[in-house]
C-alpha cells in the first residue's frame, strides 16, 4: 500500500474551538446527555417527555487508540456516535477534541474542524450516492472544504482508492457496480480523504458477510498503525468489538455501565449486564456430552427485554432484568467506581472480584 | 423409517436479462423428525432459495425447479400448487427473518395467528381458534398472552415479535419448521432467548427445523446437522461436531479462521477469505471457491478445470466437495487451527480488475 495524499501540514490549519490543554488524549468528553423530546399536539406543541437516548456519559480516547462502544440496539451508542462527529447537538455535556471544546461551535465555526473528524457509516448501500461515481463520492470532502490537493482531486482520489484496496482504475463506475465489502472500502476511502485525526466508525462491518468482514477489519487495523488513527467503533458484536479495540465501554440504556482495557474487560467482566451480554453470544463450537448427545450452552439468561428509554427504571437501569438486583439497586444509583486501575464499573454488585 | 424430509439434486434456476442465474445447483439432503440441519452460506449462496423452494413459495415466479423434494414421502417440487398450500403452514412452516415486515400491521396479532389457524382447521368455531391463538402465546413465553393476542405488531418489541412468529409458524403443529435466519435481526440476549425457545419447541413438539443462517455460532448451538454452502452448491455436508472438530472444505476454514472468537484467544489478525462471492450468473469453472482458495497449488490443476463431488472426506456421514486428500486437510487444518496464519494473509485483498458486481459486460 503506498498512498501518499500530501501532508497535513500543506493545508491551512484547522482553526475554532476554544483551545485546551491535552496531552495525549484526543478526545475527551463528559457529561454527554442527548434528550429527544416527544412533543403532542400540532399547533401548540407540548413536551410530554424525552427519550433519554444518550444520559450522561464520560469518555476518553487518546491518540492512536481504538475505543470500543458496545451494547444492544436502544443503548444510545449510535447517537453518542453522532454527537462525537458534530451530527447532532447533544443536550449537555462538553466534547473536546485534540485541545478544541466543540460542543455548540456554530456551523460555519465547526466546519474546519470537520476535517480532524469523519465518520464511516454502517449500510455501504445507502452511504453511497447512487448517481455519481466513485470518484466524485470519494473526491467530495476536497471540493466541500476547498481543498487543492498536491496533484489534484483525481490523483489523490486514485491514491486513495489504491490505499483501500480498490483498483485506482474504478474512478469512474458506480456503486451499483460494487460489492458490499467493495463499497465498504469507498466508504472508508472518503472517510480518508481529508486525513482525520479521528473517526467514528458506526458498525462499520455488521452489513458485510462473515469472510468480508474480516477483510475490512484488517483493513481498519493496517490504516491505524499507517496513519496513526484514532478510532471510536460502535458494534454490537462484542467478538469484532474485543479484535479491535484496546479500551471497550458497554453502554445500557445510554448509560457506560463498565469501562475497561479489552483483555481485563474480556477476562474479568465486573458488571452483571457485560457477564450476560459476553454469555449469550453463541460460541461456534458444539457442546457435547461425554456420549456424544448435542448439548446447550451454558449462559446467564436475561428475562425480558430492554425497558424504553422514554421511562428509563430508576436507580440503575439494569436492576429490572439483573439477577442479582437488590433493594438499594432500586433506590440508588451505583456510581461509575474504579474497582481496579483502569476498570470503571457502575454496580452495587460487581462480579469476578 | 424413511426421513421426514428428502431433498436430492435440486436445482433452481432464475432467468434474467443478464443470464441464468443458477442460484441453487444440484443440492442434496435429508432430514429425520426431531433433528435439525443448519444451512450455512454468505449471502448469494442459495440458502434461503433452497428454503423457499421447499415450502413452495417459488410459485408463480419465473423460477425453474428440478430435482426432488419429498416430505414424508410426497414429492413436492412438481405437486400441484394447490396440494402445496394444503400442506404449506399445516405439515411445514416458516419463520422469516424479519418479524416487521412478515406480520400485517393493521391486524391484531390474536387474528393474525386465529387465522392461520381456521384455514387449515375449517371445522374450529372462532372461539376454539382464538383459544388455541392465545394458547399458543403462551406457549411461546408471552406474558398475559390473552391481553396481548389483541395489540398490533408495532407494540411488540423485537424479540416479543419472533415469538408470535413462531406462534403462528407452529399453531398447525407441523412436522418441518423452517427458521430464516430468525435471529439475526435481534440482540445478542434476545437471541439466546429465541435459540432456547425453538429448542424447547421441537422437543415438545418432535417437529424437524431446518435453520439458515451465517452465524456459525447459532448453527452450532442448533443444528444435529450442518449443510455449508458455497455459490448455490453444498461445499460440506455432515454433523456438527464433525463439521465443527475437523472441517473438510477450504471454505469453511475461512468462516472459521476469518470470524474473531470469544472462545479462544485473541487472534493478532483474523484470516479473511480473500474476494467476493462470485456471480451466480457467471459462477467460476471447476470448484466454484477456486478463485479465492489457498489452496489450489495442492491439486496439481483440478480446481479450475474439474467440479469436485461432495464426497465422504474425513469421516463416514461427513462429505465435501473438494479436491484435496485426506491427508492434505488434516495438515493444512492442523496448520490452521495452530494459528498459524498463511503468508497471504496479510494482503488487503486480491485485487480485481473487474469488481463482481454482475453489472458489466
Amino acid at each position: 500500500m503506498t498512498g501518499q495524499i500530501g501532508t497535513p501540514q500543506a493545508w491551512p490549519a484547522a482553526s475554532g474551538g476554544t483551545a485546551e490543554p491535552g496531552g495525549d488524549v484526543l478526545l475527551h468528553v463528559t457529561g454527554l446527555v442527548r434528550h429527544f423530546p416527544v412533543t403532542r399536539g400540532l399547533v401548540f406543541r407540548q413536551k410530554v417527555g424525552a427519550v433519554r437516548a444518550v444520559d450522561g456519559i464520560d469518555l476518553s480516547v487518546s491518540k492512536g487508540q481504538t475505543l470500543g462502544l458496545v451494547g444492544e440496539s436502544g443503548c444510545g451508542k449510535t447517537t453518542t456516535g453522532r454527537l462525537l462527529a458534530r451530527l447532532d447537538e447533544p443536550t449537555s455535556g462538553r466534547i473536546v477534541i485534540d485541545g478544541h471544546d466543540v460542543t455548540h461551535l456554530r456551523p460555519g465555526r465547526m466546519r474546519p474542524l470537520r476535517r480532524e473528524i469523519q465518520m464511516i457509516f454502517q449500510d455501504p448501500y445507502s452511504s453511497l450516492n447512487p448517481r455519481h461515481t466513485v470518484g466524485a463520492i470519494v473526491g467530495a470532502p476536497f471540493r466541500l472544504q476547498k481543498i487543492k490537493p498536491p496533484g489534484g482531486i483525481k490523483r489523490s482520489v486514485q491514491e486513495l482508492l489504491e490505499l483501500v484496496g480498490l483498483n485506482p482504475e474504478h474512478y469512474n463506475r458506480y456503486p451499483h457496480e460494487f460489492s458490499g465489502g467493495q463499497r465498504q472500502r469507498i466508504g472508508i476511502a472518503r472517510t480518508l480523504a481529508l486525513r482525520p485525526k479521528l473517526i467514528v466508525a458506526d458498525e462499520p462491518v455488521s452489513a458485510l458477510d462473515v469472510s468480508i468482514q474480516a477483510q475490512v477489519v484488517n483493513l481498519l487495523e493496517d490504516l491505524q498503525d499507517e496513519l496513526g488513527l484514532t478510532y471510536v467503533v460502535i458494534a454490537h458484536d462484542l467478538s469484532v468489538v474485543r479484535h479491535i479495540s484496546d479500551r471497550v465501554a458497554v453502554m445500557y440504556l445510554g448509560k457506560i455501565v463498565e469501562t475497561a482495557g479489552r483483555d481485563e474487560l474480556y477476562a474479568k467482566p465486573r458488571h452483571p449486564y457485560t457477564v450476560a451480554l459476553l454469555s449469550a453470544v453463541p460460541k461456534p463450537e458444539p457442546v457435547t456430552s461425554a456420549s456424544g448427545e448435542r448439548q446447550r450452552q451454558e449462559r446467564i439468561r436475561l428475562e425480558g427485554d430492554v425497558p424504553s428509554p422514554l421511562r428509563p427504571p430508576p436507580a440503575c437501569r439494569f436492576h429490572t432484568r439483573c439477577w442479582k438486583a437488590q433493594e438499594i439497586c432500586r433506590m440508588q444509583e451505583p456510581p461509575l467506581a474504579e474497582l481496579v486501575p483502569g476498570h470503571q464499573v457502575a454496580c452495587h454488585f460487581p462480579e469476578n472480584t | 423409517m424413511a426421513p421426514l424430509l428428502e431433498v436430492r439434486d435440486l436445482r433452481i434456476d432464475f432467468p434474467t436479462d443478464d443470464g441464468l442465474v443458477k442460484a441453487v445447483d444440484g443440492v442434496s439432503f435429508s432430514l429425520d423428525r426431531g433433528r435439525t440441519l443448519g444451512i450455512v452460506g454468505e449471502s448469494g449462496s442459495g440458502k434461503s432459495v433452497t428454503s423457499l423452494g421447499i415450502m413452495g413459495l417459488h410459485h408463480g415466479t419465473k423460477a425453474q425447479i428440478t430435482g426432488e423434494i419429498r416430505l414424508d414421502g410426497e414429492e413436492l417440487a412438481h405437486a400441484d400448487p394447490a396440494r402445496v398450500r394444503e400442506l404449506r403452514g399445516a405439515k411445514m412452516a416458516m419463520i422469516f427473518q424479519d418479524p416487521l415486515s412478515s406480520l400485517h400491521p393493521f391486524y391484531k396479532v390474536g387474528d393474525q395467528i386465529v387465522e392461520a389457524y381456521r384455514i387449515h382447521h375449517r371445522k374450529a368455531t372462532g372461539k376454539q381458534a382464538r383459544q388455541h391463538a392465545v394458547d399458543m402465546l403462551g406457549r411461546v413465553g408471552i406474558p398475559q398472552p390473552a391481553v396481548r393476542a389483541e395489540d398490533y405488531p408495532h407494540q411488540f418489541s423485537g424479540g416479543m415479535r419472533q415469538r408470535v412468529m413462531i406462534a403462528m409458524a407452529l399453531c398447525n403443529d407441523p412436522e418441518l419448521l423452517i427458521a430464516d435466519e430468525p435471529t439475526t435481526a435481534l440482540d445478542v440476549t434476545v437471541q439466546a432467548q429465541i435459540l432456547d425457545l425453538i429448542s424447547d419447541l421441537q422437543a415438545e413438539f418432535g417437529s424437524a427445523v431446518i435453520i439458515i443462517t451465517h452465524d456459525l455460532g447459532v448453527v452450532a448451538e442448533l443444528a444435529d446437522d450442518i449443510l455449508v454452502m458455497y455459490a448455490g452448491r453444498a461445499a460440506e455436508y455432515g454433523a456438527g461436531t464433525g463439521i465443527f472438530g475437523q472441517p473438510g472444505h477450504p471454505y469453511t476454514w475461512g468462516l472459521l479462521a476469518s470470524m474473531p472468537r470469544l472462545d479462544r484467544e485473541r487472534q493478532t489478525r483474523l484470516v479473511p477469505i480473500p474476494g467476493t462471492p462470485p456471480s451466480l450468473i457467471r459462477v467460476p469453472p471447476g470448484c466454484p471457491f477456486h478463485p479465492r482458495c489457498r489452496y489450489t497449488a495442492l491439486t496439481g490443476g483440478r480446481c479450475p478445470t474439474e467440479v469436485p463431488v461432495l464426497r465422504e472426506a474425513v469421516t463416514p456421514g461427513h462429505a465435501a466437495a473438494c479436491h484435496l486428500t485426506v491427508a492434505q486437510k488434516a495438515r493444512e487444518w492442523a496448520a490452521l487451527s495452530a494459528d498459524q496464519v498463511p503468508a497471504d494473509a496479510g494482503e488487503p485483498e486480491a485485487r480485481q480488475s473487474v469488481p463482481q458486481g454482475g453489472a458489466e459486460s
